[in-house]
């Protein structure tokens, strides 16, 4: 039988519109940059694209940078912003506990490199960032602080954050917001909010892989981390990938994922899964959450064995947490909100996507109780 | 049957693996990642847990087709193999980490997860043949005698050699390597592990040093004179003659050799070669892999070390501990060492030696 697929949060199938409109843009020559009619054609691809991408996001077109990845579109924001404010005497760059390692790690490296202060925002047992603390610390300290930078969803839980409140608390100050998980799948805006950047990847909405978005208000002027051609307000060189950013834009403005249909099979999943296993832990279970992404700690066992087990069953789904060498650490997110490095372990992320089925959570569920049994037999072995 | 392949990312897993593939069963390579902090890159021959290593072990998994993971056993194996390691130099013994590992790790904390997940057993690569027999699952000697491991597979129970598959046992290193590149695996030419795999500067004194501090201490003679210095009792080995320092010479100009290392005094005994020599030996923890030997004298072989000699011998069981009489003296044998039986190729049973006369 073939698999079920239950990890479009880590990726999601290209849509067919997508496939087809990449792979005419395929066989299109030219070089954006260049000023000849060829040249002339694919640049006109492109700003149709950017035109759509801002209007699904809110934003205008210009503020559309395209990069190689969300990763890529996180690191320009942070660092970016980061070096432009601290050229103004700020040094502290706040980020919430739960990030994805694409704005932790810059963060780190920040500190490591450039001698900023890195202060994490803690989350509550239920996922959502402490607003209370930031209030408090920029109550003390807003005048040293370079940026801030939460996501608008948490890539593990699903868990929506107050991105409108902590915009408010921030003030003058720069807002970054990782939007990687939400775009598509929730009500964004870029200009209702506020933000000074956000970041957007094309392969989790059904687009390509190896194109991402930033979004960067208009007038914000950043240090490049890439130099070359100038392209891309000369934030970020190279040149263009236009057969990927066509493709980006047809599989957004395709509006191919229905969120209602994808809650009303995550709500049936999750009540399922409590009367099957009575014992399992939904997480982030009081906030309110993504569509797609389901996680679940399930006592006394370990994910690893647990991926292993539903892999075999032709179930995939994931632990959810960082990969270093292949080995699972107990996710950071998870630490955060309160778990112990055991129960951490013992959680495996679900996450549903467009093209997602009755049937194909019916099958979950029809193997799931026997692979948490074994599971807990291999963990007490 | 459905097996775990453990993979370590070298030659010898990898066509175990594959030979189980072809032998018809179902297959999942696992790499264990046995280092908390693992390395990069290897380092010559040493180490089997880096990062480089796993990228191996996954490549090798593509290239025979089977499903592969890895799998975390880094806390089992400190507090199994290296922490024992430590605790047994400390008390002045020489350990062998590779049998423990075995013991704890591969064919312990490996088989169960798999039994306890479906699975029927673990395929290695470790040179040792197992036999059916009217008693049950036997383990034996390889054919490549420079490659046999059953020395250091001598700690696994019945139960255990009843889920382990050896599928390398019937082929000498040489005819592997060259099925691997048949095959395709990369690792056709990665040249073999040897020391101890965590390591990985291969500088066991030093690393012993870093950990159990170098508390200097007196090196003394039979009577109990002291005669020289040494920088942490635990980094001489029973036999040793070189690297002693020592100042006051024999009267006879004869060479001596660490005869005892005492832990708790912090001492290092030396003397002569002939006190050197022991012809029996007391082994703690048994364990058998075939029926239990008995208090009846037996004759067989006694191997006390991983590719040392069998040496003839008498041996038998007395309810605790087992007995090994060798028939001609041997110099030099460090208690913490296995004593491994053998009835001909087949593996008998071990104990870690705790006494020698």
């Amino acid at each position: 039988m073939s698999s079920i697929y239950l990890d479009h949060a880590a990726t999601t199938p290209m849509l067919d519109c997508a496939i087809d409109a990449m792979t005419t843009a395929l066989s299109k020559l030219g070089n954006p940059s260049s000023l000849h009619t060829p040249g002339r054609s694919v640049r006109k691809d492109i700003e149709e694209a950017r035109e759509v991408i801002g209007r699904e996001v809110g934003s205008l077109a210009s503020e559309i940078i395209f990069t190689g990845s969300g990763t890529e579109a996180n690191n320009i924001a942070l660092k970016g912003l980061f070096w432009k404010r601290r050229a103004e005497g700020r040094n502290v760059v706040l980020i919430s506990a739960i990030e994805h390692h694409a704005i932790i790690d810059p963060a780190q490296w920040l500190a490591t490199h450039e001698k900023a202060e890195v202060i994490e925002i803690p989350v509550t047992n239920d996922g959502v960032i402490d607003c209370a603390f930031v209030e408090e610390f920029l109550s003390k300290r807003a005048d040293e602080v370079a940026l801030i930078a939460v996501m608008h969803s948490n890539n593990e839980t699903g868990v929506l954050q107050p991105i409108s409140t902590l915009v408010n608390l921030a003030g003058d100050i720069p807002v970054h917001c990782d939007a990687v998980q939400s775009f598509g799948k929730v009500p964004l805006s870029f200009s209702e909010l506020g933000l000074t950047s956000l970041t957007l990847s094309a392969h989790k909405i059904g687009g390509p892989l190896g194109i991402g978005a930033l979004v960067l208000k208009r007038g914000i002027e950043i240090p490049a981390l890439l130099h070359g051609g100038g392209q891309e307000r000369e934030i970020r060189s190279g040149t263009l990938n236009t057969p990927s950013i066509v493709a980006f834009a047809t599989a957004i403005a395709s509006h191919q994922y229905l969120s209602d249909a994808v809650t009303k099979l995550r709500d049936y999943f999750i009540s399922s899964v409590h009367v099957l296993l009575p014992d399992a832990i939904l997480n982030g279970a009081k906030s309110a959450r993504l569509p797609g992404i389901v996680n679940f700690t399930f006592p006394g066992t370990q994910s690893d064995t647990l991926l292993l087990l539903m892999d075999s069953a032709n179930v995939s789904c994931s632990t959810g947490s960082a990969c270093s060498a292949g080995v699972h650490e107990a996710s950071h997110v998870l630490l955060a909100m309160g778990h112990t490095e055991k129960t951490a372990q013992s959680s495996l992320r679900f996450s549903l996507g467009a093209s997602t089925t009755q049937s194909d959570i019916d099958y979950v569920l029809s193997v799931l109780p026997d692979v948490i049994a074994r599971g807990r037999a291999a963990n007490l072995s | 049957m459905k097996l775990i392949a453990a993979m370590s990312g070298g030659v010898d897993s990898a066509v175990a693996a594959a030979r189980a593939v072809e032998a018809g069963h179902e297959v999942i390579g696992v790499h264990l990642a046995l280092s908390a902090n693992p390395q990069k890159y290897r380092s010559g021959a040493r180490g089997c847990c880096t990062i480089e290593d796993s990228h191996d072990a996954r490549r090798a998994a593509d290239v025979i087709g089977i499903p592969f993971y890895i799998w975390d056993m880094a806390e089992e194996f400190h507090d199994g193999v290296v922490e024992d390691f430590l605790a047994e130099y400390a008390q002045g013994r020489t350990p062998n980490p590779c049998l423990r590992c075995n013991e704890k790790i591969k064919f312990a904390a490996v088989l169960d997860r798999a039994r306890a997940m479906g699975f029927d057993g673990v395929v290695t690569g470790h040179y040792a043949r197992t036999q059916i027999t009217p008693e049950g699952k036997t383990l034996h000697r390889a054919i490549d005698i420079s490659k046999d491991q059953s020395y250091v597979l001598s700690v696994l129970t019945v139960e255990q050699i009843a889920g382990a598959i050896f599928p390398l046992g019937d082929t000498t290193k040489v005819d592997i390597r060259k099925e691997a590149a048949e095959r395709g695996l990369a690792v056709a030419e990665k040249p073999d592990s040897h020391d101890i795999c965590f390591v990985p500067s291969g500088d066991n004194a030093g690393w012993l040093r870093d950990r159990l501090g170098s508390e200097t201490g007196p090196i003394v003679d039979q009577s109990g004179t002291k005669i020289g210095e040494h920088k942490g009792a635990y980094t001489y080995t029973i036999g040793q003659r070189k690297g002693l320092g020592l100042t006051v010479p024999t009267v006879d100009g004869s060479p001596r050799f660490v005869l005892k290392i005492e832990p708790v005094s912090n001492t290092v005994v030396v003397g002569s070669r002939e006190e050197l020599a022991i012809t029996s030996m007391k082994g703690e923890r048994p364990v058998w892999c075939g029926a239990a030997v008995t208090s009846t004298p037996t004759r067989g072989f006694v191997q006390i070390r991983a590719h040392g000699q069998a040496l003839p011998c008498t041996y038998f069981f007395d309810g605790t501990n087992l007995h090994a009489q060798l028939d001609e003296a041997l110099l030099g044998l460090a208690t913490g060492q296995a004593m491994v039986i053998y009835d001909g190729d087949r593996v008998v049973g071990s104990a870690t030696i705790c006494e020698t006369n």
